[in-house]
């Protein structure tokens, strides 16, 4: 849900530049899954503030639910099972939207403005310009947006883009009892993870690390792993996300190419007619006023 | 009809054809505009963009509908013979307005454009099934949507591109729209640009 109280750096299907010269700072979300307790206050604060209430839905084995994302559920706890070094381990991961710094769902969009991305890094869905098309599903590497059964348009995590632009932290963060999410400068939550990650290695986990992909230019929202070099143990976190080569090949190199064949295509026919001219077969038996002259035309020219 | 005049289309193809060239036109046009965003304004054909994305998928149904029946009625016209490579190899000639070959109802270059539309056409269908949203892209891999809709855009650009070189042709063989619009053509027409069919709809030997 857009606001235009936020500056916009790049908005979706928009040629041209947004305006630039204003400069805000930075900001990121920091998830440390190690002190996560999976109590899923996080998903309750944020269905209360966006006012979205998924259907209750059922139990199905594991601590899940609401099982999946959806448009009325814009974060949900994942909790994996891992054993490693015959020690079970519980990996609690809450998945939503990274606000990618380059971001697929942007990349994708057909329709101007239904996706924008704010100077501060938040990327926003703009539901009254959206079509329902899905292309930013295709657009995005971690499979966040989805669309609405109700209204089909496409939903996911704002950030809570409208408490930010008043000075406020999203309501996951403000609920989270045990400090495991935190808001601030993506500098600041840079080194808040940096002090986490060696608190962790001190600890015996060797593979801590901040999840910030480069592949997509940085996120805003970071992850502290345990298991940085294994994020697909956390519910298929990917390794190293990227815009699918498919998606950049589509919304990349096709479009001048198909430009230049599609206008190739039209010159050749002019400047073939007033090179050439037409081809017509002289009509002895259909001596109409339309082809005397035409004849005559030739003869001329002969 | 006039005696002079050959009948080349019935007026059921000639409705046939122009179902499916309206349909392209309209495909086309809100298909671009889903591809550049600055021509995203072309979405108004079909009046509002969340319009265009809802009716553009239907409207593919019914082009490939009326295109299957074009297939069915004309697929045998269009096997390549070896006088139809020679034709594609002298098409330099050809563009200079001269004839190449004893032409039956079609040419080279037209079976060519035949096989080419039907490639598009089997590729726009089969990859827009894939990606229509809400009814048939949630049964589909994320990945295969993907390939899918550059798929889509690919074989769209290629068919587009052709049919600027169909409707270019028609326009520049004079008397040839006639045969898509009243059905018929001249007897020097058909002699000159398509002589074996014009012997074998007459008779003539000359």
């Amino acid at each position: 849900m857009a606001l235009q109280s936020l500056d916009i750096t790049r908005r979706s299907a928009s040629p041209t530049a947004s305006p630039q010269a204003r400069k805000t700072i930075e900001i990121a979300k920091l998830i440390d899954v190690s002190t996560c307790i999976g109590c899923k206050a996080c998903q309750v604060a944020c269905s209360e503030w966006n006012d979205i209430r998924e259907e209750v839905g059922h139990n199905i084995g594991v601590y899940d639910n609401p099982t999946d994302l959806s448009a009325d559920a814009w974060t949900v706890m994942r909790f994996a099972e891992e054993e490693s070094n015959g020690k079970l381990e519980w990996l609690i991961r809450k998945d939503g939207c990274m606000h990618c710094a380059d971001p697929g769902c942007l990349k994708a969009c057909p329709s101007p403005g239904a996706i924008i991305q704010y100077s501060n890094g938040i990327v926003d869905f703009h539901q009254e310009n959206c079509i329902g098309c899905g292309y930013c599903i295709s657009g995005c590497p971690f499979n966040v947006p989805r669309i609405s059964q109700q209204d089909n348009k496409a939903y996911k995590c704002t950030m809570c883009s409208d408490r930010v632009a008043v000075g406020m932290e999203p309501a996951c963060v403000k609920t989270c009892p045990t400090g495991a999410i935190q808001f601030g400068s993506k500098e600041d939550m840079k080194q808040l993870a940096a002090s986490r990650v060696a608190d962790l290695k001190t600890r015996g986990y060797a593979g801590a690390g901040l999840y910030d992909p480069q592949g997509v230019g940085g996120t805003h929202v970071m992850y502290v792993l345990h298991h940085a070099d294994k994020p697909q143990q956390y519910s298929g976190l990917p390794k190293d996300p990227q815009i699918s080569p498919a998606v950049q090949l589509w919304k990349g190199w096709l479009k001048p190419l198909a430009t230049v064949g599609i206008a190739a295509a039209g010159l050749f026919g002019f400047f073939h007619y007033i090179t050439v001219g037409p081809n017509h077969a002289d009509d002895e038996e259909d001596d109409t006023a339309a082809n005397v002259g035409r004849k005559e035309k030739q003869e001329d020219k002969a | 009809m006039k005696p002079q005049l050959i009948r080349r289309y019935s007026a059921a193809e000639r409705i046939n054809h122009w179902i499916v060239a309206v349909c392209f036109i309209l495909l086309a046009l809100s298909g671009l505009a889903f591809f550049y965003p600055a021509f995203f304004w072309l979405t108004g054909v079909f009046g509002t963009p969340q319009l265009a994305r809802i009716v553009h998928p239907f409207v593919g149904v019914l082009m490939s509908v009326a295109f299957a029946r074009q297939f069915f009625r004309y697929w045998h016209h269009n096997l390549l013979t070896r006088d139809d490579i020679q034709w594609m190899k002298s098409v330099k000639t050809v563009m200079q307005g001269h004839e190449v070959g004893d032409t039956g109802k079609y040419n080279g270059g037209q079976k060519g454009m035949f096989w080419l539309m039907c490639a598009c056409m089997a590729v726009l269908l089969a990859s827009g099934i894939i990606a229509w949203r809400p009814y048939f892209a949630g049964h589909f891999p994320i990945p295969l949507i993907r390939i899918a809709l550059l798929a889509h855009a690919w074989a769209a650009t290629i068919l587009i591109a052709g049919i600027i070189v169909h409707v270019y042709a028609a326009f520049w063989v004079q008397g040839t729209i006639r045969a898509m619009v009243e059905g018929v053509v001249s007897h020097a027409w058909a002699k000159k640009h398509h002589p074996r069919w014009y012997r074998e709809v007459t008779g003539k030997q000359k």
